[in-house]
């Protein structure tokens, strides 16, 4: 039966998203809970861990996901088929937090979290061990709502910054704590071939270093082995979300083998 | 607060849009004091869409129902068939100042995206429309009339297919490409500045509607009344009125086969508070937050959300929602034909069916102006397909 949820102390809780990027480049792998189910999503979490992966973002589905391509969309829909609730995420993550300390990020729409109530949800995500959210429908001017209450309950509130961010990146990057995630190009999540990723991407991303000492992951459209390494040489980290829904939606519950597969060869670049 | 109504609005999109969300912030604030634009919208106004509107005397229709009188503010007899053209001259105009040479746009009905085809065809832009594939279906004289006008239309096969899915996919291509596209938003939605550059466009309904009824009777009337999905013939109806204290502002939303069904789009009766779209409204959600797959006959207000400043007029009790059926909108499509020969949009019977219910109530001196935002052509086949009749287009 279930163990008891380990003790995670307040320190160790606010260091997880930092241990990431320690020492080495951060490979962050994205999936959607309960695509194809939430228990396959447990093994599918810690097959990620296994292949090398730091730090595992998960996606809470969300019936309008704007910011996410057709991949990502489909993996909400299929989830929301399968009545997945923000509660059972939280369940799921309990059952992660049994076999792992890998450092977990929710990445879900804002209207996911007010719905809860900002108070309930971060409270909760504090209990089973979460520690930080990515929120693509909250920019800066809007943040300090949740901001705050994230803070109260150690969950690290993740900046996004755009290729079109421009005069906008020094405010965000001030107050940046966690990681920030660096959108690669324009539009919505998905992968892409190289011609599609922001040229600037090295002068972005220096001009941060200027102002922060938080580290950069650099995500959407990221394939390949080529890609990562690419962008590793100026970047603390890649964010890998498509390509990975795309071997779940392949292989359903049978893809433990071909993540594995696929992500060590992409973190053993 | 910038861009807030109450507790309501904000710029919830993403970071990719914000700098571009700002510049349009920037641009409206100087072209609406801008002389020679406003010369230039007003000519359009006039000119090629039309305007001013007709405010109607229903002289058979008041007398039939024996109380208020009813007045009809004819946004039907605008160029392109609806209210929606007043925002999209504005919109479309400024884009082009602006720099821009696309325009994309998300469409329910159909009346939005043809009014910004038509819009984008006479100032020479690059046109490009989302439309949910259930609409392009109930709507598809309006696909190809938006075809006709040099658009390409793409129907949208996420989701409900509806409108709230064409403003998803839509949004999705803005973020895709902003250099030098307009993002032209149909209604009082949205992000900040949307909302209330939506609502200054489309205030001129009621900014003529007030002199005319003045001419007309030396009052102000006793209620304003418009079908609401997003709100912007609503807020337009509403807004020169929203001082006049006396004045009751009444919306009416598609209650589908009724409120207390799954199949309904009643906002401000079904819904709850949320972010979604870019703004912080009342929109129809399940308890988790997951928007709900809304019904309505009228795919104009198939939309699971209402613009921030209604939610506020709500929340403050200034302005009143109530829910109309599609029965009696259908009831109501067929009955103003009948009565006073006018054919409206099935979107604007909403508003004629609860005006139905109200008049009788009222007094003789009482005043009734109803927003008739659209002519109701494209509706006909579909209301006869609802009456047993199979009749396609």
């Amino acid at each position: 039966m279930w163990q008891q949820l380990p003790d995670i102390g307040g320190e160790i809780f606010m260091n997880r998203i930092q241990q990431a990027f320690d020492h080495q480049k951060a490979f962050i792998g994205f999936l959607t809970a309960g695509d194809p189910y939430l228990d396959k999503t447990v093994d599918y979490i810690l097959d990620l861990e296994e292949a090398g992966a730091s730090l595992i973002e998960i996606g809470i589905p969300f019936s309008d996901p704007i910011a996410e391509g057709p991949t990502i969309q489909e993996a909400n829909v299929r989830a929301l088929k399968n009545k997945v609730t923000t509660d059972d995420v939280f369940e799921m993550v309990k059952k992660v937090r049994l076999k792992s300390q890998i450092p977990l990020c929710f990445m879900t729409y804002l209207n996911v979290v007010f719905h809860y109530g900002y108070e309930r949800f971060f409270q909760k995500c504090q209990e089973i061990g979460i520690d930080g959210i990515i929120l693509p429908d909250l920019p800066y001017e809007e943040s300090h709502e949740v901001k705050d209450v994230c803070k109260q309950y150690g969950v690290t509130l993740i900046s996004m910054i755009a290729p079109t961010s421009k005069d906008r990146v020094a405010m965000i990057a001030k107050e940046a704590e966690g990681f920030i995630y660096l959108v690669s190009s324009m539009g919505v999540t998905g992968t892409r071939d190289n011609e599609s990723f922001a040229s600037n991407l090295d002068e972005i991303i220096q001009y941060i270093k200027s102002v922060t000492d938080t580290p950069v992951a650099i995500g959407f459209g990221i394939k390949d082995a080529q890609q990562v390494k690419t962008f590793q040489q100026y970047a603390d980290g890649v964010i890998v979300g498509s390509a990975i829904v795309n071997i779940i939606k392949e292989y359903g519950d049978q893809g433990d083998e071909a993540l594995k597969q696929y992500v060590s060869s992409l973190t053993k670049v | 607060m910038k861009g807030r109504y109450g507790i309501h609005g904000g710029q919830y999109v993403p970071e990719t849009l914000m700098n571009e969300i700002h510049k349009i912030e920037e641009a409206y604030e100087f072209y609406k004091n801008d002389q020679a634009f406003n010369d230039e919208l007003n000519t359009l106004l006039k000119e090629y869409a039309g305007r001013p509107s007709l405010l109607y005397y229903a002289k058979k229709m008041s007398e039939d129902l024996g109380g208020a009188k009813i007045y009809l503010k004819r946004e039907d007899l605008n160029h392109t068939g609806s209210h929606k053209i007043n925002n999209v001259l504005g919109q479309v105009l400024m884009a082009k100042k602006m720099g821009k040479t696309r325009v994309i746009a998300e469409t329910g009905a159909g009346q939005h995206g043809v009014a910004t085809a038509t819009a984008a065809a006479l100032l020479s832009m690059e046109c490009e429309i989302f439309m949910g594939k259930e609409d392009t279906d109930r709507q598809a004289l309006n696909v190809y009339r938006m075809e006709l006008l040099g658009a390409k239309v793409h129907p949208v096969t996420t989701g409900t297919m509806t409108l709230k899915d064409a403003v998803n996919e839509a949004m999705r291509e803005w973020t895709k490409r902003v250099d030098d596209t307009m993002y032209v938003l149909g209604s009082v939605m949205g992000p900040h500045p949307f909302p209330m550059m939506v609502r200054d466009f489309q205030s001129v309904i009621s900014k003529e509607a007030r002199e005319q009824i003045l001419e007309y009777e030396g009052k102000l009337p006793t209620a304003v009344m418009a079908c609401v999905g997003g709100g912007s013939n609503a807020m337009g109806m509403f807004y020169h009125f929203i001082n006049d204290k006396d004045v009751k502002l009444i919306g009416c939303e598609a209650a589908g086969k009724g409120v207390d069904t799954a199949l309904t789009a009643a906002t401000i009766a079904t819904g709850s508070l949320g972010v979604f779209h870019g703004m912080k409204s009342y929109f129809c959600q399940d308890e988790y937050g997951q928007i709900a797959p809304v019904y309505s006959i009228s795919a104009g207000l198939d939309y699971p959300g209402i613009g921030p400043e209604h939610a506020y007029l709500h929340d403050i009790g200034r302005a009143q929602y109530v829910p109309v059926s599609d029965d009696e909108a259908v009831s109501a499509f067929e009955y103003i034909a009948k009565t006073e020969g006018i054919i409206c949009a099935i979107e604007s019977a909403h508003a004629v069916a609860h005006a139905i219910k109200l008049a009788p109530t009222m007094a003789k001196d009482d005043i009734l102006i109803i927003c008739l935002s659209g002519r109701g052509d494209k509706d006909v086949a579909a209301i006869a397909r609802y009456r047993g009749r199979d009749i396609h287009e």
